[in-house]
């Protein structure tokens, strides 16, 4: 276990980091013991990923001190802090699809030796740590969590002494993560500090030894989060009050208002995932979520339904009857069904064009923003004016453009575009992705409020804590396919986690036993 | 690598506007320092280069004359750029709308009546159009590179009116000269001064740039050619299709352009002749990048242009400077302004040094 009586393996005094006007970290100062497991708490945007991008050297301080091991270090680049003994693990990893295990290790470690040596000490690595990998595999037939072991073995490779893991639970299932949660209390045992990056209280509860907790760039408190309630550190994650909220009434009827029936598509893209027979109902007033580690058809499904992809076959999808798969996404806007894709800039909106111009992507025609094939400009104003004001989005007015808005307040614009439009089927993804938690329970009241007039919401989310909260059944989609529907009040995590997995190759610990992976499903 | 390139967090709006003069400054001075080698007297140079073509009435009216089809086929261009639809081949389509315009012209040669110009000019767009339409078919067909094919369908459209002016359309009375008949009066642009070379065609010119303008704020094709250029992903969320916009950006240009090529034959030449145009349709990728894709400004940038034709004849002749000057003088600022633009995003940094420090 860690000792803090010993010389701290890394204390930051003071960090201060700007970017034009914006004030990213603010005198940041805190240590972490060597072997301790040290959590970095904080909303999206309280500066979690720029201090940890200056401690790894891809980002330099304007002001400030790191001392290691007791003395004071410059880190003018990761290739310095790998010298040192800091590796990092990173939330979008950094790996080529169609190259091995081996061979993307030794691309990203320095001084790497001859590549039959590496495999076997990757060998040996991955046994000691019980991370079971394949050398020989090439990265797109592995799953997210496995791609995940890439990067935690490359770092393991380099003996570091502070590990940094910025949110690696988001990609994983429940057993993934208490896997993931051994090794690195192996790691702490053996000495190595860890500086785990997250907003998942019980996580940090379960795991983590120390909590710093961020708020605007600065340090607004520590705590031991083995005492501190997830609510106490959550208020203080946030500032304020949680406030709770309000759950529907059970509205849902036995209609159902969108189909899809046995709905399989082949994927265009290189390593895309192919959709195969994929079957639900929403009824009306029902919110459906789908659940899932990233990367297993999430994408592909949201498009299909959203009618980004178009299908052969009409009757695949139907909405109240209707069918409206042979649609492209502007024509089943005008059949009732409104989206919101995952990514919020470029795909949701165009950053460079303001808000009132935004609204005409998905409403011009549903809400008459145009006329005769021309613009109404005061009507796309009044409309985005009236999104801004119903949803509280900050922003100076219709004329701000879209990119200068935050992640929070940009999603929740986007959100109240397509719920304004009172749509017959609403399908969102990721709806409170990267947004804090004000906006996110903005998002999740609106949804609620769509739904209770009668709505059928389909959510897709890699968050399963959100959809816990906020759907009245979901089912799990793995490798393409869609398990059976549960209802969200019956369901348990287990059983979600198992379904995520794909109910295989979870306890296997040799990794040559894996071979059959996604393809096989 | 003692350098990187990294790319800025801002660029103000201040510095987009600025990089056309800037590159225009450079351009000078880049000048004078070639002049000085040439061993010209490089102001002199200059001072006939850039301000003797504006000097007299007659001057701007030269210029109005070159700077219509050069505005005309960059106002069409500057919407399938803002698309990010790369159509190089507008020269292609000038000549084939020429072609297409001159067939009518020669058709008719002993008609006369109103309805000759107007079909003519319905000839050429048709012409530039179908054109055009060869790269756009190839690019949403097949994925091919609407770059290559539009500019290599250049070359096969210059060596087509080659073949028809040396063979079938020559003028039986030219004395073998490479050219066909002069078009009859009704089918020549009436002109809009006497004693100048301004015709019609410079009017339709302008009507035309007003209403691309009225069609990119205000329409919502311009919408959709924006939200493909800018995002496509959002452009497909929206329900606009790419492959639409690359087929109507082609049409728009293409259309542009033949009319373009037919006011040049109807116009100042009068006739079909194997060169028609000194490269307007390339010149003109440059006037819609120096006006910033906007319709206001491509008129500026057209004029800028003209002067740089109109000027280098000038001093062809009281200079002896070499003919070939005028385009190393547009392709510098293409140059400086690509180099501008590029460096009001990104910028160039020393790569930070390993360093040798014991840990």
């Amino acid at each position: 276990m860690h000792d803090e009586s010993q010389t701290p393996r890394l204390v930051l005094k003071g960090i201060s980091k700007r970017f034009q006007s914006v004030v990213a970290n603010d005198h940041v100062g805190f240590s972490v013991a060597p072997g301790q497991v040290h959590a970095l708490l904080g909303e999206n945007g309280a500066g979690k990923s720029t201090l940890v991008k200056i401690i790894y050297g891809v980002l330099q301080a304007d002001e400030g001190q790191i001392l290691w091991n007791g003395h004071e270090v410059s880190i003018n680049s990761p290739k310095r802090a790998r010298e040192l003994g800091i590796g990092m693990v990173f939330q979008h990893f950094s790996l080529f699809q169609a190259m091995t295990v081996l061979e993307n290790i030794a691309l990203g470690i320095d001084d790497a030796p001859d590549l039959k040596e590496l495999a076997e000490r990757i060998i040996a690595v991955s046994r000691k740590y019980g991370l079971p990998l394949d050398p020989t595999r090439e990265i797109h037939t592995l799953s997210v969590g496995e791609r995940q072991r890439v990067e935690i073995v490359r770092c393991l490779l380099q003996n570091p002494k502070l590990l940094i893991m910025d949110e690696p639970t988001s990609v994983l299932t429940p057993q993934e993560v208490g896997r993931l949660f051994v090794t690195l209390r192996q790691l702490s045992q053996e000495g190595c500090s860890i500086l785990y990056i997250s907003h998942k209280l019980q996580e940090i509860k379960e795991l983590c030894h120390h909590a710093t907790v961020l708020r605007g760039g600065r340090v607004v408190g520590e705590c031991d989060p083995a005492i501190e309630t997830a609510r106490g550190m959550a208020q203080l994650m946030i500032g304020t009050e949680l406030k709770q909220l309000v759950r529907r009434a059970g509205t849902i009827t036995d209609e159902p208002r969108l189909i899809v029936s046995n709905l399989s598509l082949r994927s265009d893209q290189p390593f895309g995932v192919d959709l195969k027979g994929i079957s639900f109902q929403v009824g009306a007033g029902e919110i459906f979520g789908i659940a899932g580690v990233a990367g297993n058809g999430q994408n592909e499904l949201t498009e299909a339904l959203a009618g980004e992809v178009v299908l052969h076959s009409p009757s695949t999808i139907r909405l109240d009857g209707k069918p409206i798969a042979h649609l492209n996404a502007e024509q089943r806007r005008m059949q009732g069904l409104c989206s919101v894709p995952e990514e919020r800039n470029g795909h949701a909106s165009v950053g460079d064009m303001t808000l009132a111009e935004n609204t005409l992507l998905s409403a011009r025609n549903r809400m008459g923003l145009t006329f005769k094939g021309f613009i109404r400009k005061g009507d796309a104003r009044a409309f985005a004016r009236q999104v801004i004001e119903d949803f509280g989005v900050k922003a100076p007015g219709p004329g701000s453009n879209a990119a200068t808005l935050s992640g929070g307040n940009l999603q929740k614009f986007i959100v109240g575009r397509e719920v304004l439009q009172s749509p017959e089927v609403l399908v969102i993804a990721q709806p409170t992705w990267g947004v804090d938690a004000g906006a996110a329970a903005a998002i999740h009241q609106a949804l609620f409020k769509l739904a209770q007039s009668g709505a059928a919401i389909v959510v897709v989310s890699q968050d399963l804590d959100e959809l816990l909260v906020v759907t009245d059944r979901l089912a799990v989609i793995n490798g393409g396919t869609l398990s059976p529907a549960l209802a969200t009040a019956d369901a348990t995590i287990e059983q979600i986690g198992l379904l995520m997995g794909g109910l295989h190759g979870l306890d296997q610990v040799d990794g040559t036993a894996r071979r059959e992976s996604r393809d096989a499903v | 690598m003692p350098f990187k390139v990294e790319p800025r967090a801002e660029t103000s709006r201040a510095v987009v506007y600025a990089t056309p003069v800037l590159a225009v400054l450079l351009t000078v001075i880049s000048g004078y320092f070639l002049f000085l080698l040439l061993g010209l007297s490089p102001a002199k140079t200059l001072y006939h280069f850039l301000v003797s073509p504006t000097l007299s009435f007659y001057g701007w009216s030269e210029l109005c004359v070159k700077a219509g089809p050069l505005v005309l086929i960059a106002t069409g261009l500057a919407i399938g750029f803002r698309a990010n639809v790369w159509n190089i081949g507008a020269e292609g389509q000038l000549t084939l709308g020429a072609i297409a315009a001159g067939g009518v012209a020669l058709a008719f040669w002993n008609d006369s009546g109103l309805w000759i110009l107007p079909l003519m000019c319905l000839a050429g767009i048709l012409g530039g159009m179908i054109y055009a339409a060869i790269p756009a078919f190839l690019k949403t067909r097949f994925d091919v590179s609407e770059i290559l094919t539009s500019l290599m369908l250049t070359y096969v459209a210059t060596l087509g009116l080659g073949i028809l002016v040396y063979g079938p359309w020559r003028d039986p009375q030219g004395y073998n000269f490479p050219q066909t008949r002069m078009f009859s009066d009704s089918a020549l642009l009436p002109l809009i001064l006497d004693g100048t070379r301004m015709h019609v065609g410079i009017l339709v010119t302008l009507f035309v740039a007003v209403a691309a303008w009225i069609l990119m704020t205000r329409a919502v094709i311009g919408f959709q050619v924006k939200v493909v250029g800018q995002a496509p992903l959002a452009a497909r969320f929206g329900g606009f299709s790419g492959k639409r916009t690359v087929w109507l950006s082609f049409l728009l240009s293409g259309g542009a352009s033949g009319l373009a090529g037919t006011f040049e034959a109807a116009g100042p030449v009068g006739q079909l002749v194997p060169h028609l145009t000194p490269g307007y349709g390339f010149t003109a990728i440059i006037v819609a990048f120096l006006g910033r894709l906007h319709p206001l400004g491509i008129i500026a940038a057209g004029f800028l242009m003209a002067i740089s034709y109109n000027g280098g004849e000038i001093a062809q002749v009281e200079d002896r400077l070499p003919q070939a000057a005028t385009g190393v003088f547009q392709g510098m600022l293409l140059f400086y302004l690509l180099a501008c633009d590029f460096l009001s995003r990104y910028r160039l940094r020393r790569a930070a040094r390993r360093e040798v420090t014991p840990s």
